[in-house]
């Protein structure tokens, strides 16, 4: 390949075409980084809607009759752990040990299952106790966005069963491997998100 | 139906056969019209045996020409469902005066002024837009095709998905009677209980996932698959404006999709966000909605920039004067475009401070756009203008957007905005500038590269007829409603009192009558063109004497479109081709790798209309299978790991040489 | 969203390719460094709000939120591997676009929100009786 235009113009024979191919690097790690800043977007409407209607509680149960900080640790403690093990999930892969790789996954998946679990537990409590998204707006707002978060969850956990699939029928073939890094950067992302949820709701929801 | 009401709640959810409308005489004549034409369509492409063809080479196609080609047709469609609308709309207001009703009942009117805004915007404009962008973006960087070609094939089938979802609220049930943007608590379930704004909801939802996919995909595209040399200050400039505009998509669009999604909350689950009670805040949605909807008018608006800015380049035969500064001012346009969205709604109180900061970001936002005017007025200064089509609809463009963008400063001074509020002058304004901006932009686009995309040029006789009657149109129909806006008429009103107003709404029906001449005469355009087409056939590929990179290719442009990737040393690559004596490569041609075609985005978005009837109507059961089966599709879809094939060099050979003895047999 | 994630381009020759994205570059010990900051930043923030340790609601609410936004940049440094070279420096100006639109978006709302509830909310009975005519 030809790299490096040294021809200034005007002098003879410039090239006007590569006569080899020209493979163009990939693009889907990049797409799929601004696909999560989009839906990065996404989330800040429902921050945003907590923001100004968290505090419409219509003579219903305020954050502090409701939150228990200790499930929300334990349940942060599911996620940081997931993401932990998603990263030797990767280093695994790098150094090409299928086995390794899918055993981390599936420890990966059982924290995420968890996390889900103890997020549906919270729920079912809360609307057992008469919370229901119903009640006031900022019990809406905390289910839409809780909600979102757990939901994207959700969508990750299925995709991981669906590349465990995958990766046990083909291996680590490129097509594979950069299948992995999306979903890394998917489940780091929603621990971001998780940050914001765990410290604009649960955090300074109790200290109002 | 049935004689059992659970069962038939369990079937058909909230719809029977009393939800189609029988008994509205308008209705019953369009879907006529509608059964024999679509009859008519569907006759001629069975006895012309089309349905293998066009699944094979059209459905499923990735190729991102026949895909911006697909997106244009679907948005030329609708605009004539949009224009209908509002025939329909000047007809009632210059008619329904004092006793008089006209012929549209008010909960008629309302749909009509709904489906009318929401199909122009999301429907017309948008798919014009997406599918400029997509033609011609590849080409200009010397691409084979996009980022994610599959992507590219979901995204415009879940934009149709929505069109024809609002397509069916036209004979089945009926469309949102709470304006284009469902502005709640008219929207909510108290005051909107039918299935009109649910039709809204899920036909948007639907386009908007296809449209905020196509963003991305154009974004990896520009970044990641320019031709070797091709620096950013290198770029076209409609590839610049398409850059920021996809940017501005990829940002914007998922704040519609999660409002749309807070209102579908408050509509079916019962929360309180935007509704009176509860805790709940309407002007909450206002907020988030034009936090959308202001960069939605830069989305528009930029490519069509972009457009005026290649045709006033190529039809001047001069470089396009002050790149960089245009550059920068689409850069500047796009960061600002965030922060002027309370301009929409100065009259809900935020007080002076508020006011006066979005009131004063929108008065500079004019000025990179006034910078961009000059820019134009300064390439052709001196040049060798050529009067042809595309250039006619940009000298038209250049008056009467600046007439629009004067009478939006005016409308971003707060206490003339209190007065001017949600007055005709507001309609007369966003039409001045959509119509005068958005559409002539894309009119210029359609006729600038349909040589390139069909290998023939447009009948420029019918064109110049169109253009006319377009623009004589266009002021006939808006001016008076600047007057009818200055003395305070309000928008929306489906009858009037004061029988003095009459007049102007007779100018402006005149005026749409007009426009419909214009329409007429462009379908008159494609219809004599093509069977011109041998007259009209460019053999060289450059039919204008064009600057970029997409003239060097042949028209239309093979499936690769460029048999070696070119290799770019200056901003107009093209004419520095020409200049510096550029011979076409007559051989070491290679097999070419290209993405294979799929059918699963037709299927996905297929799915979708069922899921959005089923959630629509409350047939819960259609809404869990369609929902389950279009997961299931796209992980289906994941397994197949084959998805490219090369084309042959034996074929590209064939194709160059094709093309090479048609040059000689030119010169 | 699982489309997105299924977009694929030809490529199966340059595999290598990958290697330049914003995933790569992973080290155990940098998983460790970051997954050991990140339950140090979450368990302080806990603390301090569960023990109520300071006893003032206005330092203990700004402490939580700059913990947490350092702790969304250990997280992108570690566990995303952000950095100014990754996709050629496209992945960071994403992030700065994304990160200014969420802080518009966010401070524009409440601002604009606030001023609107002072301005607007339904007056209390005390002084509707004084707007009586």
């Amino acid at each position: 390949m030809m790299h490096g235009d040294t021809a200034p113009p005007g002098t003879e024979a410039p090239v006007f075409h590569e006569s080899e191919e020209h493979p163009h690097e990939a693009s889907t790690l990049l797409g799929f980084w601004i696909y999560l800043m989009s839906d990065c977007l996404i989330f800040t409407v429902l921050f945003a809607t907590y923001a100004v209607l968290g505090r419409n509680y219509a003579a219903g149960p305020s954050p502090n009759d409701l939150f228990d900080l200790k499930l929300v640790a334990v349940n942060t403690a599911m996620l940081l752990f997931s993401s932990i093990t998603y990263g030797f999930a990767m280093l695994e892969m790098e150094n090409g040990q299928l086995k390794a790789m899918q055993l981390w996954l599936i420890v990966t998946g059982l924290f995420g299952a968890a996390f889900i679990g103890i997020e549906l537990y919270e729920f079912s409590h809360l609307i057992h106790e008469g919370a229901t998204p119903q009640r006031s707006a900022f019990l809406s707002s905390f289910f839409a966005l809780v909600g979102t978060h757990g939901l994207h969850v959700t969508f990750g956990i299925v995709w991981l069963i669906v590349l465990l699939i995958q990766t046990a029928q083909r291996g680590l073939i490129p097509e594979n491997k950069r299948r992995l890094l999306c979903l890394s950067m998917f489940w780091h992302f929603l621990d971001v998100v998780w940050i914001g949820v765990f410290t604009f709701v649960y955090l300074m929801g109790v200290l109002r | 139906m049935l004689s059992d009401p659970d069962l038939q709640k369990l079937i058909f959810g909230r719809f029977s056969l009393e939800d189609i409308p029988f008994h509205e005489p308008i209705l019953q004549v369009t879907f006529a019209g509608v059964a024999v034409v679509g009859l008519a369509v569907l006759g001629v492409i069975t006895y012309y045996r089309f349905w293998g063809p066009m699944w094979r080479d059209w459905i499923t196609s990735v190729d991102h020409k026949k895909i911006g080609i697909m997106y244009i047709i679907l948005a030329m469609v609708m605009l004539l469902r949009g224009f209908a609308d509002a025939l329909l709309m000047r007809a009632q207001q210059s008619m329904a005066f004092g006793e008089n009703q006209g012929f549209l009942p008010p909960h008629h009117y309302d749909q009509i002024f709904s489906a009318h805004g929401v199909i122009m915007i999301f429907f017309v404009a948008m798919p014009f837009v997406t599918g400029m962008m997509n033609y011609v973006v590849p080409l200009q960087i010397g691409a084979r095709d996009v980022a994610f070609p599959f992507l590219n094939n979901f995204s415009f089938w879940m934009t149709v998905s929505g069109a024809i979802t609002i397509m069916i609220s036209l004979f089945v049930g009926e469309f949102s009677r709470a304006t284009w943007l469902a502005y709640p608590p008219l929207s909510g379930s108290d005051m909107s209980p039918g299935v009109g704004v649910d039709y809204y909801i899920w036909g948007l939802q639907v386009a908007g996932i296809g449209t905020t996919l196509s963003g991305i995909n154009l974004i990896a595209t520009i970044v990641k698959m320019r031709a070797p040399g091709m620096t950013m200050m290198k770029l076209p400039i409609f590839v610049w404006t398409s850059l920021c505009t996809n940017v501005l998509i990829t940002a914007a669009f998922p704040i519609l999709t999660a409002v749309l999604a807070l209102l579908t909350l408050d509509r079916y689950v019962g929360t309180h966000f935007f509704t009176n009670d509860l805790g709940g805040n309407p002007m909450m949605y206002f907020n988030l909605i034009w936090i959308w909807g202001h960069p939605e008018v830069y989305i528009l608006i930029l490519p069509a920039f972009g457009i005026f800015s290649e045709v006033t380049s190529t039809f001047s035969g001069k470089r396009l004067f002050g790149y960089v500064s245009m550059v920068y001012a689409t850069v500047v346009i796009t960061i600002l475009s965030y922060l002027v969205w309370l301009h929409h709604f100065f009259t809900m109180g935020s007080g002076a401070s508020v006011n006066s900061f979005f009131g004063i970001t929108t008065m500079i936002i004019s000025i990179p756009t006034g910078a961009k005017i000059f820019n134009w007025l300064f390439t052709m200064f001196r040049g060798r203008i050529r009067f042809e089509v595309p250039m006619l609809w940009t000298i038209s463009f250049m008056v009467t957007f600046t007439i629009g963008g004067m009478t939006g400063v005016l409308l971003a001074v707060p206490p003339a905005d209190f007065v001017l509020h949600n007055s005709l002058f507001l309609i007369a304004h966003f039409h001045n500038v959509i119509i005068g901006g958005v559409l002539f932009g894309m009119f210029a686009g359609v006729n600038y590269w349909f040589p390139k995309a069909f290998g023939f040029k447009l009948d420029p006789f019918w064109g110049k007829v169109s253009f006319w009657f377009w623009t004589i149109g266009f002021y006939v129909a808006f001016m008076p409603l600047y007057v009818l806006g200055l003395m305070g008429v309000t928008r929306r009103a489906q009858h009037f009192d004061d029988p003095s107003l009459q007049i102007w709404f007779v100018l402006a029906a005149f005026g749409a009558v007009l426009i419909a001449v214009g329409i007429g005469a462009m379908i008159m355009q494609f219809t004599v063109s093509i069977r011109n087409r041998e007259a009209l056939r460019d053999t060289t590929g450059d039919p204008w004497g064009g600057r970029t990179l997409e003239w060097s290719t042949s028209s239309p442009p093979p499936d690769y479109n460029f048999a070696f990737t070119p290799r770019i040393h200056d901003l107009d690559a093209w004419s520095d081709m020409k200049q510096r004596g550029y011979e076409r490569p007559r051989e070491g041609f290679r097999a070419i790798h290209m993405p294979r075609n799929t059918g699963t985005g037709a299927v996905i978005a297929g799915l979708s209309v069922a899921f959005s009837f089923g959630m629509i109507w409350y047939i819960w059961w259609l809404a869990a299978l369609t929902f389950v089966a279009m997961i299931a599709a796209a992980i289906f879809h994941t397994f197949n790991y084959n998805r490219d094939f090369d084309i042959p060099a034996d074929t590209v050979v064939r194709t160059e040489s094709e093309r090479n003895s048609m040059l000689a047999a030119q010169a | 969203m699982s489309a997105a994630g299924q977009a694929e381009h030809q490529d199966h020759a340059h595999g290598h390719a990958d290697h330049h994205g914003g995933g790569a570059h992973g080290s155990f010990k940098g998983y460790v460094t970051g997954f050991v900051l990140s339950v140090i930043l979450t368990a302080i923030p806990f603390a301090l709000v569960m023990g109520d340790v300071l006893g003032n609601v206005v330092w203990t609410t700004i402490i939580v939120l700059a913990l947490a936004v350092v702790q969304i940049v250990v997280h992108m440094v570690y566990f995303l591997h952000m950095n100014t070279k990754s996709e050629g420096g496209w992945s960071i100006l994403a992030l700065i676009f994304t990160v200014t639109l969420v802080v518009i978006t966010l401070t524009g709302s409440i601002w604009v929100m606030h001023h609107l509830n002072t301005n607007m909310m339904p007056m209390s009975p005390h002084d509707l009786l004084h707007h009586q005519p």
